[in-house]
């Protein structure tokens, strides 16, 4: 280990974050901090609008906190977007091709590493399919799949799974936590549903709302695989819901 | 954590039982999945597409055929100065034999040609320029509308004084002309890229040259596309207008036959010209909305043989593309379907209908 790999993947210190300005002007993180562990899979939960697609954003360099620090420590953070987010005018495998293309990988190994990806995410053979003609499942299995293309050292999901049906969400859950393992890449996961964090996270980070600041953060000591319906995590997400409930109707929104 | 490497030792092991035992199932569950996603794609029978393409535009020649020999029948003006459709239509044919008729239009159409491509290489830069520049877009962005709501003509004594009767003086008006459709299309194009997919592109590590190459380009191309065909039909008109009264002697130009006939007083000769210019027109207006047509469906944009989403899409099909300037009438397409009548709602049988 380098001195740059060190055990903490983000440094996320003192962290606000104001959008537009004058009487519009609106807080959405206030005062921050956070260290992401190497190899973790961490979930961030908070009710909608309390800046969790804003943290994922400054954690991959796209936008810039108004005051505070976001340190990756020498990693490239990747990003899947809250919308499946694919680019309209390419097919599947061209979509997972970018970043592939942008990192300057050759064309016979792009398109066996574009195969491998999507065997990966179970769409093998859909290479040639247009994003339009794949159902919002497919589409944000694809998208998944482009991420892990980027091969990035941190991988930032914001709600990845939002739009899936509880069948295939457990399949990708499966998917995710399998990669994970066998990639050791940091995860950052963006969610609105208690029970997928606890199913996924090493550890829950609870934000909340308006503005938003690390209100909780759990350690999820239950042994893997889980399953979402196991009693362990029933039992966790109901903690955690308590505490989330308290953290909404402290706003009256 | 102490634990970490044990931890993980263990995991990796549990992923190995883990895979092999429900590896295939999981594929399984996904391929039934997967089958109720696929959308089923059904293609009409490219006849059948050809036919419904046709059709309507057959039907609207016909209709103006027929409206112009009822004039004509009329009485309203004697027969040599309005002669009927067929006596333009055959001298329009007898013309196709005769070589005149050939070196005229190629010359007209190389001149057209070289002045848009021209046009279009100097609107692409610009269009670039001033869409990355603020400075730049505040100096000349207004001058680039208006340049383009400027009638071509009156480019035309100072293009005759600075050229004399030449091929450049031909050549700039066309330039002028198409040029600022071109770039306000670039400019409209990148000024509506969704700024999700720059965040897309500068994710995945695309920056400057890159992006502009992998998310820009693409995401602007309906509305250059449309800069593009707005600046053909302004190249075109300039380019009619510039070769009537610019006759460069020795070089036949469709133009030129036109005004010549004019002198001679020679009402069918003036027709068959006209007809000449109508056909470029429609054929290259068929290859932009050929194009058009193919871009739509590899985004998506269109819902192939559901008569109420084209009824539905209105005339112009993108919005983007409707932020560009319209020249007058310029967009003469007439395989676009008519723009939904508000009062027929929920009827979609009403143009299919007689189709069928
Ligand atoms: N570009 C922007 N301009 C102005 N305000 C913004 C902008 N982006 C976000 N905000 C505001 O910042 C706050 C946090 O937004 P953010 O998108 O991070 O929420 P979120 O936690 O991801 O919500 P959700 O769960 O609904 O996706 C919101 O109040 C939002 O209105
Ligand atoms: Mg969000």
């Amino acid at each position: 280990m380098t001195a740059v790999r060190s055990d903490t993947a983000v440094r996320i210190d003192g962290v606000s974050r104001f959008f537009g300005s004058g009487a519009a002007r609106v807080q959405a993180l206030d005062n921050v901090s956070l260290d992401v562990r190497s190899g973790e899979f961490l979930c961030l939960l908070g009710a909608s609008g309390c800046g969790k697609s804003t943290l994922l954003g400054l954690i991959t360099g796209l936008d810039a906190p108004t005051t505070g620090t976001v340190d990756t420590t020498n990693r490239r953070a990747g990003m899947m977007f809250q919308d499946s987010a694919l680019l309209p005018w390419l097919t599947a495998g061209g979509n997972i091709e970018v970043p592939l293309r942008l990192r300057g990988i050759r064309r016979g190994e792009r398109r066996e590493r574009v195969e491998r990806l999507l065997a990966m995410v179970r769409l093998a053979g859909l290479a040639d399919k247009r994003p339009h003609e794949l159902s919002g499942g497919m589409r944000q299995r694809v998208s998944l799949a482009r991420a892990f293309a980027q091969e990035a050292d941190i991988l930032c999901m914001d709600e990845p799974f939002g739009a899936l049906d509880a069948m295939t969400r457990d399949l990708l859950h499966d998917e995710l936590e399998r990669i994970w393992r066998e990639t050791g890449v940091t995860v950052i996961f963006v969610t609105h549903d208690v029970r997928e964090a606890v199913r996924l996270g090493d550890r829950i980070v609870l934000l909340s709302s308006r503005p938003g600041r690390v209100a909780e953060v759990f350690d999820v000591d239950i042994e893997r695989p889980r399953r979402i319906d196991s009693a362990r995590v029933a039992e966790l997400a109901t903690v955690v819901t308590t505490r989330l409930r308290e953290e909404v109707g402290r706003h009256g929104h | 954590m102490a634990t970490e490497s044990g931890t993980s030792t263990r995991f990796r092991s549990q992923t190995a039982d883990f895979d092999a035992e429900t590896g295939l199932a999981v594929d399984a569950a996904l391929a039934g999945l997967d089958a109720l996603d696929i959308p089923t794609t059904q293609r009409r029978p490219l006849a059948s597409r050809a036919w419904a393409a046709t059709w309507p535009k057959i039907g609207a020649l016909a209709l103006f055929l027929l409206l112009w020999q009822l004039v004509v029948w009329s009485g309203w003006k004697p027969s040599y100065v309005l002669p009927g459709p067929g006596k333009a239509l055959s001298e329009f044919g007898s013309r196709l034999g005769t070589s005149h008729f050939w070196d005229a239009l190629a010359r007209t159409l190389v001149r057209a040609v070289e002045g848009y491509a021209l046009a279009v290489v100097i609107g692409v830069v610009v269009g670039v320029a001033v869409s990355r520049s603020t400075i730049l877009r505040t100096a000349v962005g207004s001058f680039i509308t208006a340049l383009q709501t400027m009638p071509s003509i009156v480019w035309f004594p100072l293009a005759i004084l600075l050229f004399k009767l030449s091929e450049s003086a031909i050549m700039f008006v066309v330039v002028l002309g198409a040029a600022p459709s071109v770039a306000n299309g670039v400019i409209y194009g990148v000024d509506y890229v969704p700024p999700l997919l720059v965040r897309v592109g500068r994710s995945m590590g695309a920056s400057g040259f890159s992006l502009y190459r992998y998310v820009v380009a693409p995401a602007a191309l309906p509305s250059v596309l449309a800069g593009l065909k707005q600046g053909w039909a302004f190249a075109w008109r300039s380019l009619m207008a510039g070769e009537l009264l610019v006759i460069v002697p020795g070089h036949p130009s469709v133009g030129a036959d036109l005004q010549n006939s004019r002198e001679l007083l020679d009402t069918v000769g003036v027709m068959a010209s006209m007809i000449t210019i109508f056909v470029v027109g429609v054929v290259v207006d068929a290859a932009f909305n050929t194009a058009d047509q193919r871009m739509r469906v590899r985004r998506g944009l269109v819902a192939e043989g559901t008569s109420a989403v084209r009824a539905a899409r209105g005339s112009r099909g993108l919005g983007v593309a409707g932020g560009a300037v319209d020249p007058v009438g310029s967009s003469g397409d007439g395989t676009m379907p008519p723009p939904a009548d508000p009062g027929a709602g929920g009827g979609d049988g009403g143009h299919s209908g007689g189709a069928g």
